[in-house]
């Protein structure tokens, strides 16, 4: 752990360069000295640069540095959180002062404070989520030009595009609480997105889909022309899509619809809807959730990961927890606010976006992969769907019910046999992960959750 | 007449604002701007009978962007010095491929928008955190007193002041005041295990006083309470293709997911919009009239002027069935040789200018409410929705229902569980056969997310029959 600087709080505040630590050291100083009892601070700053080309050439380049200030106080269990992008001394001061008023005005919260100092990170492993390679403009150009040019020299029918995007991303965070914590990382983000568009040669008819690939690492980035061939044929396999029959039957969701129903989870999971009685696995924690064969684990260590970190919003050490343990949920995922409220430590789950009081968030979650490759799951299904896209908000939290649109192909004895959209899928989170019958082994991480291929036993599909 | 926006609120001159306007404006470049932006954003937020948030959010930058053919160069910078004008307009000119030097440009005059849609006061949106305590401390005793099953009250009321300035290479340099406000409530009721949700909310730019205006703050209250208690009765959607009677007001997200984001420029300059080369066809039946408004006083998706100085207008979209027009900003205008509608937007300096809707309604029709809903055996009345979805390219939209009934017989009877629409935007309004008297807007909830920017808009509806849409229930009809 670094040691916080100590500095008198009248000096000129100068946060160029690696002064982000100072920074934050100076204004918890400041804080203390309007009244605050307790008090953190997260100080962001990122650079970053995009470029997006379409049918060959630039269509836009973007490049940005930002900087962000998110300050909360305790005044006893009173609490307000503020966030600037300004960092002069004047405004900080001011800032300060008014964060400090804010707090004043609301009422006592006796579950509001700081995690316990002897909870706060001691260490701060390399996660390998940094990289400092520079891809200048033009590299990133050729690079989404190879993509897209791959796109469409994959089919005659990929006829247009909603173009290419090259964007990398860096990033440092510094926490800092009164406490005496102090950390700071850095981390970096490359991505590569192709989006196809490909016309029906007889009917005229449009059909869009997209790739891409996101790694913490440059070097770790799928190739252009790999992005760019997965974009055009998913793009190209839609065409000639058509509505079905309503019926119920056995649902497959490839796995990155299998990741937002994963997701799905994560945020009943998610300690602040529990404790509002705003979620359908409220009071389920050691019930069985899902069938016994089923793990789902949040890594916050795991090397390289998107969500990866070496401490939380909070200043908390980040870990392995097993959420759903053998189809028991074992674990909710909690920050130091709602772990109280549900008589719970916190999980080290704390997600903090700078102008917000810490909130819950995943690390990396996924649903542990099985044996069983995704064709073998499809090939178990004589009468089925194959999910590949979904859209639409239909999830209600509090019940579970789940009713979205969706699109993919339709399964006639263990074949995709043409594509299907214009439908919706519906049924029940609580039941839908009990119903899950098969899991596959293709688990690949694409951002913060992931999940393989899954067979969920039966569901409502409305069509015709 | 809007106020009058003195440059120096952001700390630079004219003077500086000229030289970085030379400096992007080189040869190849067709249109370059510069947009200032200050903004601060309050909240204060209640759950289980206590007042216990309170956040501030101070923001300030410029986005510097620059256009040549179908090209834009962009950057953007929190520091407004003019060495970081000139770092962020080398950037945008980059994409231009021409050597440096400054050029010439019209020295900016400035001025302000024709019209004031929103005369709110600092002070008036700013009141007293302890003021906004006692409305959020009275909302919970409303909600709470309508029925002892509701067991939490979640109310969170958020105000934005954002001061804007933008200065082009055509020699204009405008400024606008945009207030935004929004209370919104929601509500858990239990019963024997049973927990339901319920929200209700409303907004605009406006001020403070609108809330309290006819106690409307408690009304909000009351309808988040009944639609929680409400849904504790709610029996399983149907499922398949059936006709849908939609209320007046918010159920207008029909419109903004179906029919105006394939109406936006850019999509149909790209021809990668299902209503790509279908202007002058018919899209809908002929009781169908929709525009896009950004003048309406007071509401939250106008605007005196958009992200690039131009005044709102009222768009036709479709007349009478008859597709009619394209929303735009100043690049996709220029580039389709269409008109500037007034829909360029941005969510902020640290985001490039979209075309975007406003607020977008259908006019209203001849028909009795009564008569609409009367009118169908066995179907759906969906009064409330979630959110909603459209693929622009193949057309498909969703949007979710929140407050449902079932109809039979011609009757409203059983509540339904949520249920999630789904159809094609350039057919479903073919089967819109009847079209209400009671055009109503929405209560000023809405936020529609494009790119990555979210922005404030509105929309509106009438009491529509549609004939056949797909019913996402779970129960087969």
């Amino acid at each position: 752990m670094k040691q916080m600087h100590t500095q008198k709080p009248d000096r000129a505040i100068q946060p160029a360069g690696g002064h982000l630590v100072q920074l934050a050291s100076d204004v918890l100083a400041m804080a203390k000295k309007d009244g605050a009892t307790e008090a953190d601070v997260v100080v962001a700053d990122g650079e970053n640069l995009s470029v997006q080309v379409r049918l060959g050439a630039v269509d836009r380049l973007t490049k940005a540095r930002e900087k962000r200030l998110g300050l909360r106080v305790f005044v006893g269990k009173r609490s307000a959180t503020t966030s600037t992008s300004d960092f002069s001394s004047e405004s900080l001061r001011r800032l300060v002062s008014e964060t400090c008023t804010l707090a004043r005005a609301v009422v006592e919260d006796s579950m509001s404070g700081l995690p316990q100092p002897e909870q706060l990170a001691q260490e701060q492993p390399d996660l390998d989520i940094y990289d400092d390679t520079k891809v200048d403009a033009e590299r990133q150009i050729e690079l989404a030009k190879r993509a897209e040019s791959a796109a469409m020299a994959t089919d005659e029918r990929i006829a247009n595009s909603e173009g290419a995007d090259f964007d990398s991303s860096w990033g440092r965070v510094v926490l800092g609480n009164s406490h005496g914590f102090i950390g700071e990382y850095r981390s970096s983000s490359y991505s590569l997105a192709v989006s196809p568009v490909a016309v029906d040669p007889v009917s005229g008819t449009m059909q869009r889909d997209a790739w891409y690939d996101v790694q913490r690492k440059f070097i770790k980035l799928e190739t252009p022309e790999a992005i760019g061939i997965e974009a055009a044929k998913r793009t190209v396999r839609r065409l000639g899509a058509r509505k079905i029959a309503t019926k119920r039957v056995p649902v497959v969701f490839d796995r990155e619809t299998a990741g937002s129903l994963l997701g799905n989870l994560c945020s009943a999971a998610s300690g602040y809807g529990l404790y509002k009685g705003a979620s359908y696995l409220a009071g389920q924690l050691g019930h069985q959730v899902a069938p016994n064969w089923i793990t789902v684990v949040d890594d916050g260590r795991m090397l390289g990961g998107l969500g990866s970190r070496p401490f939380d919003g909070e200043g908390l050490p980040t870990r392995k927890n097993t959420i759903v343990d053998k189809g028991t949920l074992a674990s909710y995922l909690l920050d130091t606010y709602s772990g109280k409220k549900l008589g719970l430590p916190s999980t080290g789950n704390a997600s903090r976006s700078v102008g917000e009081s810490p909130s819950v968030g995943p690390t990396n979650f996924y649903l542990v992969p099985g044996t069983t490759p995704a064709e073998d799951i499809i090939r178990s299904v004589k009468d089925g769907l194959y999910v590949t896209e979904l859209i639409g908000f239909g999830i209600n939290m509090v019940t579970g019910d789940y009713s979205r649109g969706a699109g993919g192909y339709w399964i006639e004895n263990g074949q995709l046999a043409y594509p299907v959209e214009e439908i919706t899928i519906a049924g029940n989170l609580k039941r839908m992960f009990m119903d899950i019958e098969s899991v596959g082994s293709d688990l690949v991480f694409r951002g913060r959750i992931a999940s393989p291929t899954l067979k969920i036993t039966e569901m409502m599909v409305a069509g015709n | 007449m809007a106020q009058l926006i003195p440059l120096d609120s952001f700390g630079v001159t004219e003077r500086d604002v000229e030289g970085a306007l030379g400096r992007v404006k080189v040869r190849n470049v067709d249109y370059a701007d510069l947009y200032f932006e200050s903004c601060v954003s309050e909240s204060v937020s209640m759950e289980e009978s206590l007042v216990k948030r309170a956040t501030k959010s101070i923001s300030q930058g410029v986005g510097v962007r620059a256009t040549a053919g179908e090209k834009t160069g962009f950057a953007y910078s929190d520091e407004l010095t003019k060495r970081d004008l000139e770092l962020a307009a080398d950037t945008a000119r980059y994409i231009a491929h021409s050597p440096g030097g400054t050029e010439p440009v019209p020295v900016p005059v400035r001025s302000r928008p024709t019209r004031d849609l929103y005369p709110v006061s600092h002070a008036q949106l700013e009141v007293a955190t302890a003021e906004r305590v006692a409305l959020l401390n009275r909302i919970d005793e409303e909600a709470r007193r309508y029925d002892p099953r509701i067991k939490n009250v979640m109310a969170s009321f958020n105000t934005e002041y954002k001061v804007v300035m933008v200065a082009t290479s055509e020699g204009t340099l405008i400024g606008d005041v945009q207030p935004l406000s929004r209370l919104q409530v929601t509500c858990i009721a239990e019963e024997h295990g049973n927990r339901q949700i319920g929200s209700f909310g409303g907004g605009g730019r406006i001020g403070f006083e609108f809330y309290r205006e006819r106690d409307r703050y408690l009304d909000y209250a009351k309808e988040a309470a009944r639609i929680a208690i409400l849904n504790l009765s709610s029996v399983d959607a149907p499922a398949g293709v059936m006709p849908v009677v939609l209320g007046g007001g918010w159920p207008g997200i029909l419109l903004h997911e179906a029919i105006g984001h394939g109406l936006e420029a850019d999509f149909n300059r790209k021809k990668t919009s299902a209503f790509s080369n279908l202007i002058g066809k018919r899209v809908a039946s002929e009781v169908c009239t929709i525009v896009d408004d950004g003048t309406l006083p007071g509401r939250r998706g106008s605007l005196n002027m958009d992200d690039e100085g131009t005044p709102t207008s009222r768009t036709t979209l479709i007349e009478k069935g008859i597709l009619r027009g394209y929303i735009t900003d100043r690049l996709n205008a220029r580039l389709m040789g269409i008109p500037v509608t007034g829909n360029g937007r941005r969510e902020s300096y640290q985001s490039i200018v979209l075309p975007r809707m406003t607020n977008t309604f259908m006019l209203a029709g001849q028909s009795d409410p009564n008569e609409i809903i009367r009118s169908v055996d066995k179907g759906l009345y969906a009064v409330s929705f979630g959110g909603g979805q459209v693929d622009i390219t193949n057309g498909k939209f969703v949007f979710s229902a929140s407050e449902a009934y079932l109809i039979e017989g011609g009757k409203i009877t059983r509540p339904v569980k949520g249920a999630t629409l789904i159809g094609s935007g350039p057919d479903i309004l073919t089967k819109v056969s009847m079209v209400g008297h009671d055009l109503k807007l929405d209560e000023g909830i809405g936020t529609c997310g494009k790119e990555g920017q979210s922005v404030p808009v509105g929309v509106g509806l009438p009491t529509i029959r549609i004939d056949h849409i797909t019913v996402g229930g779970t129960q087969a009809a």
